[in-house]
Parts: structure tokens; C-alpha cells; sequence
């Protein structure tokens, strides 16, 4: 707790991918440099991202008994000015953006301290209003480098209640009755699937996080890593311990040095404090948990998939069944879960089911960590209660489109998911109302489009994402994409006939129906949603060789045949 | 695992039979003399579930379910040959024939391709995408044997057979998407292939005329089939 409420003013510097993105490295070196030249009192710490990404660089300063505060856009040329104030117990206000007096961790409170009437509380900034940081509970206000913060602010507290209770049907039960749910974007029970583990006999168990993020415009997963590693690894002890698991491995993709980095230092902090490996807290529970990364194709997210490169082999599914919970890694039981997923892990756990079952909808509880991306005013990670209507996301949150312009659609779910048009932005966001509407929640991903966007480009865009990302193995998706791909070209560029778009319709259907992976099986979703909200657009690319969105360069026909 | 297998009863096509627990779909079908579609199959080799031709329907399922690799439960309903099922199928025909260059008329397993007589039991009259036409190598410098990516169409029977059988491994598979082919060793060509037995298995196995012998002109090559039943009795059962 010294570390993070010192006796002396704290500066924080936001330095996930994101923020060092922004120029935050520059930023902490600036500050470092000064306050050594300076001979300043002042703690410095590295923090992860508080998820705001419109406005990054972001600093958090804090004076002891008053709030936290978090400065934003802060470039190098700001520090001597914010030392300035800080050394006179002052808060740089032209920088501020919102103060935090209390911090509610879940597994633990911090109090800050009061003041600062003419800053606005975080929770009266419209980005993060009716936000509920669970999974995101440490993300921007602990370093993830130091396993000592994560302890003071409640961390490694579940997993000592779990080893000392000694209960584990018992925990299990309360997941179950928790209703949490893959947030990989399937949505299968997580308490019934450790059941399956626990369950199975055999001489070795594995239990396997899927880091492996690659929605392009998604990056939950990535900035949990990056800001709270240490969440993660207790999410897999906990439930090493609770279904018998030997070991767990975190798969995580190549692309992803920083969150490589550190977790390699999470592991390695929590092996030294006993929180990892041999006998651990004491309670004579062995565990351990490897870092494999991951070779970058799309398709090991796919879970037997993901098996098959753990092999060594390449990345290419199997069937199911055999699940992996009855022959996974090397023909061992094994559970696989989102990253995210594991974070929900240990408030479940500290709070209990019915306190988790209040957040978000009856079928679906708790929240969902969104990165809402795209032509929307404010950008950046969102944590909501799932249910949420989508037009709180759009117009609340994200502050409406660019400039004003006038938001299209949004695209949920990444390169599997569909378009949902502006008209159904009622939409409660969760499984089963976005999967009705032929999109998916997926892993989170929110891509915003306005007027500018041109929804058949859209289509093509993630069809060549997903036809180049396809592992070959089976032909309706490794063909047919190729088809789709095709197609979609033509219409771009101004050759498209109109049988082509029921010609895509069939492609489509045969696709989804037929592949034997989920990649295969929700590929066709970009198409199908916009071939149904904006089948106009399509008409208008192919009688008309225009694009409305002035973004395909259609040429009359005779010029490209 | 050693489990007494289960004794149960399903409907296919609206027969009314009994199969023992541990069957899939498609061998109940075949004892029974009822015909699914298969073109990666190959008894005796392992299930990979690829080239989906062999969906079927199983009544309060959503999905379709490859039959070679679903195990029968109690009391399923499954529909072998619907209509949607043949409309797939032919689909799914239509597809391979479009992604190479599959020219019956110039190719010297026209008449003995499996490929080519199941376009004429499925009824596949012609292909309604466009033929994407790639140009790909032909590879003859084995003594005996060719390969003709052409007519590949990536069903890995191959590549299982020479590891799973003959032990060799030289088979696998190169690159992702529609861009994946078959190579032999580390993508060298066959004739300089150090774990090639010469044992022509593959060529056997190899459902179209990618893989054929050496000097057989259009028609001619007839693949020796004898040995398929003798699949499973050549290696251990690993699944």
C-alpha cells in the first residue's frame, strides 16, 4: 500500500502499447529525468492504461489525502509545469481531465482522499458513465510490474480463500451459480466447463488461456495483459486448483511483445512470492503456468486449433466432438478460456454470485470489456454491463460520430461478426440479441461507421481478412470465401452483375452451415448483415457503378472486364 | 477406456436400426447399405472431417454433422439425403472443381476419379462460380510417379497414408487458405525426396489424378484399390 498511496505525491505514467503509442515513453522519461535533476520527492510510477484512448498520454498525479487525478494528452513539454504544481502541492488543471476520490478494486478499496471541487468526478465524464470496471478493476491505477500492488489492492486474496476453504465442488457451484460466461464470444457456461475438467479422470489435466486477440480493431484482451497480468494468473491458479489441473499455459500471440513481457514478469514475481509452482501459499498445491506465443494466424483462437499449434503442429482445427475437456493438449483433459474470462475470476470469487449476478442481464450477468473504435468522437476500452443498449455505446459514451457526421452502423464481433444498422441501435448487447441480428459479440470488438464508410468495401474488407486467415483444411470455407472474395471485387470495382448478390446469399448459407471450425461458420456474417440492411448500397455499386460513400474506385464495366 | 459398448437404436431415413454406441454415423450407414457421400475418408486412415461432404441432418440438431467422425447416439433422427443436404453436396463439388483445373477430358484418370463419379451420382451438371483457373506446377522428377497440383484437391489422403501406413511422413501440407498444397518433404521436389519409400500408396489413395503413375496417357491410369480394406489391419487403431 506504501507504493501506491506514498507519503509523498505519486505520478503515474498510462504505458500500455496504447499510451507508448502516444509518446507516454517519452513522457515517463521526461518526468524521470526532471525529478532527478530536480532532486524532487516525487514516486514515478509505469501504469497500465485506464482505457481512454482519445486522450492519451495519460498521467495520473496524486497528493497525499487528496483524489487521484488523471491528466490527459500530456506530452513531454508539460512536465516541467506539472512537477511545478506538484512541488507546491498543486494540481495542473488546465491538463486535468477527471478525478477519482475512491476507488472501488473489487477484492479491495483505496481511498484517495477529497478535494478538487473544480474537477469533474470520473464518473460525471461521459466516456466513463455507467461504466463498471470489474474485469478492468486495476487497469491505469496499479503498476503492472510490481506483484506488490496487485497484493495491496486485494490481489492473491481469492486464491488464499480458495486454498484455505479447501472447497472446490463448492467454488465451482458458486461459478456456476454466477452464470459467467466465455467472453471468448461463444458464451459457454465457465462453471460447467471446469465442471467437465474436474470431472474428467486422468493423469494429467491442462487448463489453457487463449491470448491469442486478433480481431483486427479489438485490444481488450491485449490492454488487460499489459496493465494487470497478475489478474490472470490468479483467474488459471484458482481454477488450477479447483478442477485438478496440472498445468496451465497462456497462449499468446507473437504481436503482442509488451503484454509477453509483462507476463513473463508476473510469472516470474509470483513464483518468488509463492504464489506460483511448488507448494504454493503453503497450502501444498503445485501449479505452474508457461508463456507459449503464439505464430500469428487468426485461426488459433479456434480452440483445437490453438491445441494443434500448441503440439507444434499447424494451426488447423479438428473436429469436435471429442472436445478438449475429454482429449485436448496431447490427448489430456484441458479447459480453454478467454482471457477476459479469467479476470472475472477472482471478484466472483471475493464478492459472490448473487453480488455478480447483479451487473447486466438475467441470461447474461456481469460486463464485457468493449474497444470501441472507429469514426466515434471518444474511443478507447469500455467496460459495460452486458445488456447495455448499443446506442448508449454509440451516442453516450462515444459521444456521437466525428465532426458530427451521421453513424451508419456498427460492426460487433471482429471479422466473424455482422453490421447492425443504425435502426436497430435499440439492441441490447449481449449473446443471444446480437447473434438475432446475424452478428456475434465476439471478443468485443466495436468498429463505428459513419456516412463515409461504404458498407460493401466493409464486407470485402473482412472477407479477405478471414478468405486469407482461412487454414485450408476444409473446402466449403476455403473455397468458398475465395468465391465471396471474388465477387465482392467485382462489385467494388464496378463489374458486378445482380445475380452476383444472390449468388453471395447462397455462397453465404453453404459457408456457415457447412465449415467444420467457427471460423468458417461465422465468416459470412460481414456479408449477410450488409447484404440485408444495405442491400442498397450493393445496388447502387452495380447498376449504378457508384459508390455512395465515394470510397470503391466503380468504373463503368466495359473499362475493368 | 474400456467401455462396454451400448447396444442402441436410431432412424436413418426413416429406417429404424441398431448400431452399437462406439459407430459414427457413416459406418452404420455403409453396414447398412445406405449411401453418404465420402471423398476424405478412408477407412483405415485418420478422421479429419475436411472435405464435408458426408453432412447430415440429425433431427433437433441445428448444425449439420460430418457423419464420418459423429459417433450414432440413442433415438437420433438422421436425414441422409435431404434436399438441403444434396444441394450442399453439390455445392461443395462445385467448389473443388472451380478451384483448380479439373479437366476430365485431358486427364488420365478420367473414368476412375472419385471426384468425377461423384459429380455424376450427385447430379452436379455444371458449376455455377466462376473457375478461378491458378497456374500450378506438375512435378515429375520421381522416377515413377507425378504430381499435378491441378488436380489436387487437398483431401490429405496422402499425406495421412504415408505417415499413418508407410511410416514415411513425406507428404504434408504447404501454406494456408486456397493457396495450400501438398509437398513432399520440405517442399523439394519429389524425385529429390530423401523419405520417399517409392512404395506408390499415395498414388492408390489419391482420389483424383493429382497423383498418378509415370507414362499413362488420358484414361489410362486405373488406381489399384485392392489393398484399401487392408488399411485399418497395416497400422495400429489410434483413435
Amino acid at each position: 500500500m506504501a507504493k501506491l498511496l506514498p507519503f509523498r505525491p505519486r505520478i503515474a505514467v498510462g504505458m500500455g502499447t496504447c499510451g507508448t503509442g502516444n509518446g507516454s515513453e517519452g513522457v515517463y522519461h521526461a518526468f524521470a529525468d526532471a525529478i532527478d535533476k530536480r532532486g524532487l520527492d516525487i514516486h514515478l510510477a509505469r501504469v497500465g492504461c485506464f482505457g481512454f484512448c482519445a486522450q492519451e498520454p495519460l498521467v495520473n498525479v496524486w497528493l497525499p489525502g487528496r483524489p487521484l487525478v488523471i491528466l490527459h494528452r500530456v506530452q513531454s513539454q508539460h512536465v516541467d509545469e506539472i512537477l511545478d504544481d506538484v512541488m507546491m502541492g498543486n494540481i495542473p488543471t488546465a491538463l486535468a481531465l477527471c478525478k477519482i476520490e475512491e476507488w472501488d478494486h473489487i477484492t479491495a478499496q483505496v481511498k484517495y482522499g477529497t478535494g478538487y471541487a473544480n474537477i469533474p468526478s470520473w464518473r460525471d465524464i461521459p466516456f466513463f458513465k455507467g461504466q463498471k470496471k470489474i474485469v478492468l478493476r486495476n487497469c491505469g491505477l496499479i503498476n503492472p510490474d510490481d506483484v506488490e500492488e496487485y497484493i495491496a489492492v486485494g490481489g492473491y486474496q481469492s486464491l488464499y480463500n480458495v486454498l484455505i476453504d479447501n472447497r472446490p465442488d463448492v467454488v465451482i457451484e458458486q461459478i456456476k451459480a454466477a452464470k459467467l460466461r466465455g467472453r471468448g464470444g461463444a458464451g459457454f457456461s465457465t462453471g460447467q466447463k471446469w465442471d467437465f475438467l474436474r470431472k474428467a479422470v486422468a493423469e494429467k489435466k491442462f487448463i489453457i488461456c487463449n491470448a491469442d486477440e486478433g480481431d483486427p480493431g479489438a485490444y481488450m484482451n491485449r490492454n488487460e495483459i499489459e496493465s494487470d497480468p497478475h489478474s490472470l494468473l490468479e483467474g488459471m491458479l484458482i481454477a488450477g486448483f479447483l478442477t485438478g489441473a496440472t498445468m496451465g499455459i497462456i497462449y499468446v500471440r507473437a504481436e503482442y511483445p509488451l503484454a509477453v513481457h509483462r507476463l513473463e514478469r508476473a510469472i516470474e514475481q509470483a513464483k518468488e512470492y509463492g504464489l506460483l509452482g511448488e507448494d504454493i501459499l503453503g497450502r501444498g498445491f503445485n501449479f505452474n503456468i508457461e508463456l507459449v506465443e503464439g505464430a500469428g494466424a487468426f485461426v488459433c483462437g479456434e480452440e483445437t486449433a490453438l491445441i494443434n499449434s500448441l503440439e507444434g503442429f499447424a494451426g488447423r482445427p479438428r473436429p469436435r466432438p471429442p472436445f478438449p475437456a475429454q482429449k485436448g493438449l496431447w490427448g489430456f483433459p484441458t479447459n480453454i478460456n478467454n482471457v477476459e474470462t479469467w479476470y472475472n475470476v477472482a471478484p466472483i470469487i471475493a464478492r459472490g454470485p448473487a453480488w455478480f449476478t447483479e451487473t447486466g442481464s438475467a441470461k447474461s450477468p456481469g460486463t464485457k470489456v468493449f474497444s470501441l473504435v472507429g469514426k466515434v468522437h471518444n474511443t478507447g476500452l469500455v467496460e459495460m454491463p452486458l445488456g447495455t443498449p448499443l446506442k448508449t455505446f454509440v451516442y453516450d459514451i462515444g459521444e456521437g460520430g466525428v465532426g458530427g457526421r451521421a453513424i451508419k452502423s456498427v460492426q460487433t464481433g471482429g471479422p466473424s461478426g455482422g453490421c447492425i444498422p443504425h435502426e436497430m441501435f435499440d439492441t441490447p448487447v449481449d449473446y443471444e440479441s446480437l447473434a438475432q441480428l446475424g452478428s456475434i459479440m465476439g471478443s468485443g470488438g466495436m468498429v463505428v461507421m459513419d456516412e463515409d464508410n461504404c458498407m460493401v468495401d466493409v464486407a470485402r474488407y473482412f472477407i479477405e481478412f478471414t478468405n486469407s486467415e482461412s487454414c485450408g483444411k476444409c473446402v466449403p470455407c476455403r473455397v468458398g470465401l475465395d468465391k465471396s472474395l471474388r465477387i465482392l471485387n467485382r462489385i467494388t470495382s464496378g463489374a458486378g452483375r445482380m445475380q452476383h448478390m444472390e449468388t453471395l446469399e447462397e455462397l453465404s448459407r453453404y459457408i456457415r452451415d457447412s465449415s467444420l471450425c467457427g471460423l468458417g461458420q461465422s465468416a459470412p456474417n460481414p456479408v449477410v448483415s450488409t447484404l440485408k440492411s444495405f442491400a442498397e448500397e450493393y445496388r447502387a455499386h452495380i447498376e449504378d457503378h457508384k459508390c455512395p460513400a465515394g470510397v470503391c474506385g466503380v468504373q463503368p464495366v466495359g473499362e475493368t472486364a | 477406456m474400456s467401455q462396454a459398448v451400448r447396444v442402441i437404436t436410431l432412424t436413418m431415413d426413416g429406417r429404424e436400426i441398431s448400431a452399437r454406441g462406439d459407430q459414427t454415423v457413416l459406418q452404420v450407414a455403409r453396414e447398412n447399405n445406405m449411401y453418404i457421400p465420402t471423398l476424405c475418408h478412408l477407412t483405415g486412415l485418420a478422421r479429419v472431417g475436411s472435405c464435408r461432404l458426408c453432412l447430415v441432418e440429425v433431427k433437433g440438431i441445428n448444425k449439420l454433422l460430418p457423419a464420418c467422425v459423429t459417433r450414432v447416439e440413442e433415438g437420433w433422427e438422421v436425414s441422409l439425403n435431404s434436399e438441403r443436404l444434396s444441394k450442399y453436396r453439390k455445392s461443395i463439388l462445385e467448389l473443388l472443381f472451380s478451384e483448380r483445373n479439373h479437366v476430365c477430358a485431358v486427364c488420365v484418370s478420367n473414368g476412375h476419379c472419385e471426384l468425377q463419379t461423384l459429380a455424376q451420382t450427385l447430379g452436379m451438371t455444371h458449376v455455377h462460380f466462376a473457375y478461378r483457373y491458378p497456374r500450378l506446377a506438375v512435378d515429375g522428377s520421381h522416377d515413377r510417379f507425378v504430381v499435378d497440383h491441378n488436380r489436387c484437391i487437398l483431401c490429405t489422403r496422402c499425406v495421412r497414408v504415408c505417415d499413418e501406413i508407410e511410416g514415411a511422413h513425406t507428404w504434408d501440407l504447404l501454406g494456408r487458405g486456397v493457396n495450400a498444397q501438398v509437398i513432399t518433404d520440405l517442399n523439394q521436389p519429389w524425385g529429390e525426396s530423401d523419405t520417399c519409400t517409392g512404395c506408390g500408396k499415395c498414388i492408390n489413395v489419391c482420389p483424383t489424378g493429382a497423383l498418378v503413375e509415370k507414362g499413362k496417357s488420358v484414361r489410362e491410369m486405373t488406381k489399384q484399390r485392392q489393398f484399401l480394406p487392408y488399411l485399418t489391419l497395416m497400422r495400429e487403431r489410434r483413435w
